[in-house]
């Protein structure tokens, strides 16, 4: 049976295809207890996860705090509000200072790419990316990928177009990596501000000059969430501009394949980068994402731990 | 101070000298070049057969750190360090805590460099009061407590119109005015290069326009004054060709890299290493190839460290959380003489770049074996093999992304004044 190397889960750019197809595996096995009436594995008990989250975030820690409790493990969360950090104690002191209580991985979101590799350097547990700046988000990535293959059967030869700031997304990158790894062909639109340089260089990644480009035929949207605050400075006008050329509303998606599924990492901006008729639409597949999410946060929780695919 | 030092190549570009021969060192200056030279009664003899004797090496670029940031580097360690990587003068950068603006300051390094220091210190003051940005220091002052040029180094002026007027006046005074070029709205909150690894790995990038158009604005007021400029750490294609560009035209334009803009891309940042991190930024291979072609046309004078010494906390911590910089002196002479082994410089143009240009430059009566000279040599082992280990670099910072490197080329003996400052 397939055995799964790893130690930590920062990025799907150090994993192979065949650490991914082992991930989404135990996740499809993952939704069966989820759909259970008493929804409780003992698979990780005695087990001692923290959700050390230097980032605001409701779905990504709520869904990995339900998916460690699913497996009966023990959680912890702490959020920079309540922790060391406004005190000025060093990532690499607080992580110390967890690691003498005996976790047995540490769930983290961090605002600076790269910062879960300097943990992961300091501490002998686990280490599990929630999130690192504009780096990666390997959950969402991976719950991504799932999500398309229950649509399709497959991910190989799959047209995915994957639309707003590509720049600053870590959702992108991890879908990037995920998908390219898998056979898709990942076409990205964004105005030119949005798009970082030698991109293309990633894998199958076409980068698109319209949206239309990127959307036509495509077999997957995913629109990438935009704000006024970050974004309204230098790379756009406004939302309201961006939306006219980016945004994708029950007109534009009809370039598409017909029944192309609609995907969203969330929070969504309604009537900027996603009108809500699409959001609500017979297309879009946001809540199955989220649903997705617990399970496969439980298969990579399970495989840090060193468990198995039965 | 007397020294006779034997059989050495020896290599003296100020005098287009390049031989086998004996250099005659007494009281502290150059005696006689030639051969078969005998000691005199108590001078001591040191065979140097297969060695280099060039003059003592400059590095122009160094931040010492003292006053005010000792726990990095002081004025001892520093000058250490250079005695260490063969150079026996260096300008150090006035970002010290008080910063450079002012006569005490200045007199405090050349003091302490004189009485501890184990090579000379040539101080750089600030072109404005506290590197602000706002108005212009004390040039003239500074000038006379020994400043060999300004410069606020670490930050450009961003004021056009204040580096216009700081370069005039300057000129004025008779002081050399050193640009950091970058252009700070378009560097915004960049950590490195932007480039592909930028995009893989996160980061948020530095264009290398941000360097170029600071390089081209400058040099542009300096064909405007008519003022000579020296453009500090170059790092980019874009520079080199604009600097190439303005000494055809007959633009009073010198400028320096450092031996990571021509070893390293930013292929080093991968892994998030922090001693991969400094600004400019490592860029990718068309610069390099574009810095070395540089060094070998000439329109790149000098060779200099940007030795940037930080502490383990300030390297040890999340990558946008790290300090910019690394140490060099220690790493210099090897990497700048893997120039010569791959056929891109002549050991002459080496030392031109590492002895010979910055003095010119800066002004000071160095880089030079002539007869009657101050005795500063280096003696040089091309071939010694060595590797960079952390408990052997002797400065007080680790800092720097070359430890396990395996080098060739290192000081064997550093002679300043005619007293050996260090031999290995």
């Amino acid at each position: 049976m397939a055995e799964f190397k790893h130690r930590n889960i920062i990025a799907l750019r150090d994993l192979t295809k065949e650490d991914m197809e082992l991930l989404l595996a135990t996740a499809e096995n993952m939704r069966e207890i989820n759909s259970r009436d008493i929804k409780k594995v003992p698979t990780l008990r005695g087990k001692t996860i923290i959700n050390l989250f230097y980032e605001a975030s409701t779905r990504t820690r709520t869904s990995f705090e339900i998916a460690a409790k699913r497996l009966s493990a023990d959680t912890v969360n702490i959020s920079p509000s309540t922790s060391s950090a406004t005190k000025g104690e060093t990532l690499a002191d607080t992580a110390l200072n967890l690691l003498a209580m005996k976790p047995d991985i540490i769930v983290m979101r961090h605002a600076v790419s790269g910062a879960h590799y300097h943990l992961a350097k300091k501490v002998t547990c686990s280490v599990v990316n929630a999130g690192d700046g504009a780096h990666e988000h390997p959950s969402q990535g991976l719950l991504d990928l799932l999500t398309i293959r229950d649509r399709f059967g497959r991910l190989d030869g799959l047209k995915v177009a994957i639309v707003g700031d590509i720049t600053h997304s870590r959702v992108a990158r991890s879908d990037i990596q995920g998908l390219t790894k898998m056979g898709s062909h990942v076409y990205l639109a964004g105005p030119p501000t949005m798009m970082p340089p030698a991109v293309e260089k990633l894998g199958s990644v076409t980068v698109c000059t319209t949206m239309r480009e990127a959307i036509q035929d495509a077999d997957v949207v995913i629109m990438l969430r935009i704000q006024q605050e970050r974004q309204g400075k230098t790379l756009m006008p406004n939302a309201r501009e961006y939306s006219r050329y980016f945004g994708l509303n029950p007109e534009n998606l009809k370039l598409a394949k017909p029944g192309a599924m609609v995907m969203h990492p969330g929070p969504i901006n309604r009537g900027v980068e996603m009108s809500s008729y699409v959001v609500n639409g017979s297309q879009s597949h946001v809540l199955k994402q989220v649903e997705n999410g617990v399970a496969v946060r439980m298969a990579m929780l399970y495989h840090v731990c060193g468990g198995e695919l039965e | 101070m007397n020294l006779l030092i034997k059989n050495g190549r020896v290599i003296d570009p100020s005098q287009g000298l390049d031989e086998v021969a004996d250099v005659l060192v007494e009281a502290g200056v150059v005696k006689e070049i030639g051969t078969n030279l005998k000691a005199p009664a108590g001078v001591h003899a040191i065979d140097v057969a297969g060695k280099y004797v060039v003059p003592g090496l400059v590095d122009m670029h160094v931040h010492l750190r003292d006053p005010g940031l000792e726990y990095k580097e002081d004025i001892v360690s520093g000058t250490k360090a250079a005695a260490a990587g063969g150079f026996t003068s260096l300008a150090c950068m006035p970002n010290t805590k008080p910063a450079i603006d002012n006569k005490a300051v200045a007199s405090y390094i050349i003091n302490k460099a004189n009485t501890e220091g184990f090579c000379n210190v040539f101080p750089v003051g600030c072109i404005t009061y506290g590197m602000g940005g706002e108005r212009m220091a004390e040039m003239g002052e500074l000038k006379e407590a020994g400043c060999v040029a300004v410069s606020d180094d670490g930050r450009p002026v961003a004021n056009a119109e204040l580096m216009r007027r700081a370069l005039e006046y300057a000129r004025g005074i008779g002081i050399l005015v050193i640009s950091h070029a970058e252009d700070l709205a378009l560097v915004g909150e960049g950590v490195m290069n932007e480039g592909f690894t930028s995009t893989e790995l996160g980061l948020k990038g530095i264009p290398r326009v941000a360097e170029d158009i600071a390089t081209a604005r400058d040099v542009m007021l300096a064909e405007y004054t008519n003022s000579p400029l020296h453009i500090a750490h170059v790092s980019t294609k874009g520079s080199v060709r604009i600097i190439r560009e303005a000494k055809a035209r007959g633009v009073k334009v010198t400028c320096e890299t450092a031996p990571h803009y021509f070893t390293l891309t930013d292929d080093a940042v991968r892994g998030y290493d922090t001693n991969a991190k400094m600004n400019p930024p490592l860029r990718e291979a068309d610069d390099v190839a574009a810095i070395k072609e540089g060094l070998r046309d000439g329109t790149i004078d000098c060779i200099a460290t940007d030795h940037a010494p930080h502490h383990l906390d300030e390297k040890d911590v999340e990558f946008n959380a790290a300090l910019n910089g690394i140490i060099g002196l220690e790493t210099s002479l090897p990497l700048s003489l893997k120039l010569v082994e791959d056929g891109i410089l002549t050991v002459n143009q080496l030392v031109e770049k590492m002895s010979c240009n910055p003095s010119k430059i800066l002004g000071i009566s160095r880089g030079s074996l002539r007869v009657g000279a101050v005795a500063d040599l280096t003696v040089i082992d091309p071939a010694a093999a060595w590797a960079v280990e952390t408990e052997k670099l002797v400065s007080k910072s680790r800092n720097t992304p070359f430890i396990g490197w395996k080098m060739k080329g290192a000081a064997a003996c550093t002679i300043r004044g005619g007293a050996v400052v260090f031999s290995r």
